[in-house]
């Protein structure tokens, strides 16, 4: 072994050290804020992981879609619905985590069987590495441009649909009847419109 | 496994993590009560899948790296799914004020 290989597995064994007790931590912690910091830091050990496997580009992209957009816009989505709540128990729940833990354990062991059985044709051929970047910009803009403007689409429904969906009505009457516009987009105690209306 | 011979790090180890990650979202996802903390294990199911993407991207495909372009589109869905998730989640707070998983029934029967 020489030190760059060894200095590679090094590298990969803290990564996915890291993925390994963060995503336990993501699901199992009990105070969601720790469990949405968690998450960011498996998604850095991930684009670490995509920095081991030569992929820059997609590394950054990973960087800054995922810990700069998505985790922050969990982050902002726990502030808003931050209410100290006590869960009702519900029972059965034990046999419930027994049981979706075999299931996920039987699902872990089935791919870990096709992971190691597969003959996989390796040495594949030679990775290019660096060159990476250019080579996925060609790709975006010859074979795969419509799934590239598809997403651009698709980018754009997301966002309407977002804003359509969390935006707060505000009712032509209550900016009618003398309130200022901000005082109307203050966040006001929620009326509930849907508890419970069929509950036993 | 590891497969020290070659002194290479062998696929099967990407492989393996990805599995795991996989299995954590998998089990998150059912179990979970928190909306948000179901979202988050979407997302950890999806970074499972985009590192089995890069891991055959890098060791099988040589220099036509489609997975990797794979993943830039899974990363652009994802971030996708992420806002309208969370905005369905903002809504639905508004109207119930809960975030328990088990008081989402209302298209129950």
């Amino acid at each position: 072994m020489t030190i760059a290989t060894s200095t590679e597995l090094i590298c990969f064994l803290v990564l996915s050290t890291v993925i390994v007790l963060g995503s336990l931590g993501v699901v199992l912690l009990e105070n969601i804020v720790y469990s949405a910091f968690m998450l960011g830091g498996v998604f850095m050990a991930v684009a670490g992981l995509y920095l081991l496997l030569n992929a820059s580009f997609v590394a950054a992209a990973q960087v800054l879609v995922y810990v700069g957009a998505v985790n922050v816009l969990i982050i902002f989505a726990i502030m808003l619905v931050n209410k100290r709540e006590e869960l009702k128990p519900i029972k059965g729940l034990r046999l419930r985590r027994i049981v979706s833990g075999a299931v996920c354990i039987g699902l872990l062991v089935l791919l870990v069987r096709v992971a190691i059985i597969t003959p996989w044709p390796l040495p594949g051929p030679i990775a290019i590495g660096e060159e990476a970047t250019a080579r996925i910009g060609e790709h975006l803009f010859t074979d795969y441009l419509l799934p590239f403007e598809l997403a651009s689409v698709l980018l754009l429904m997301a966002m309407i649909g977002a804003i359509v969906l969390a935006r707060r009505d505000v009712y032509d009457s209550e900016l009618l009847a003398g309130d200022d516009m901000k005082e109307g987009l203050i966040e006001q105690t929620p009326t509930p419109l849907l508890v419970d209306k069929s509950s036993p | 496994m590891f497969d020290l011979s070659q002194g290479i790090l062998s696929l099967q180890a990407y492989l393996l993590l990805a599995a795991f990650l996989f299995c954590i979202g998998v089990w998150g996802l059912i179990n979970s009560r928190n909306a948000v903390r179901v979202l988050m294990s979407i997302e950890l199911m999806l970074n499972a899948v985009n590192l089995n993407l890069m891991a055959f991207s890098s060791y099988l495909d040589g220099n036509l790296i489609r997975g990797q372009v794979f993943a830039v589109f899974v990363i652009t869905v994802a971030a996708a799914e992420a806002a309208v998730g969370l905005a369905i989640l903002l809504s639905l707070y508004r109207n119930r004020v809960t975030v328990d998983m088990e008081q989402f029934n209302l298209l129950r029967w």
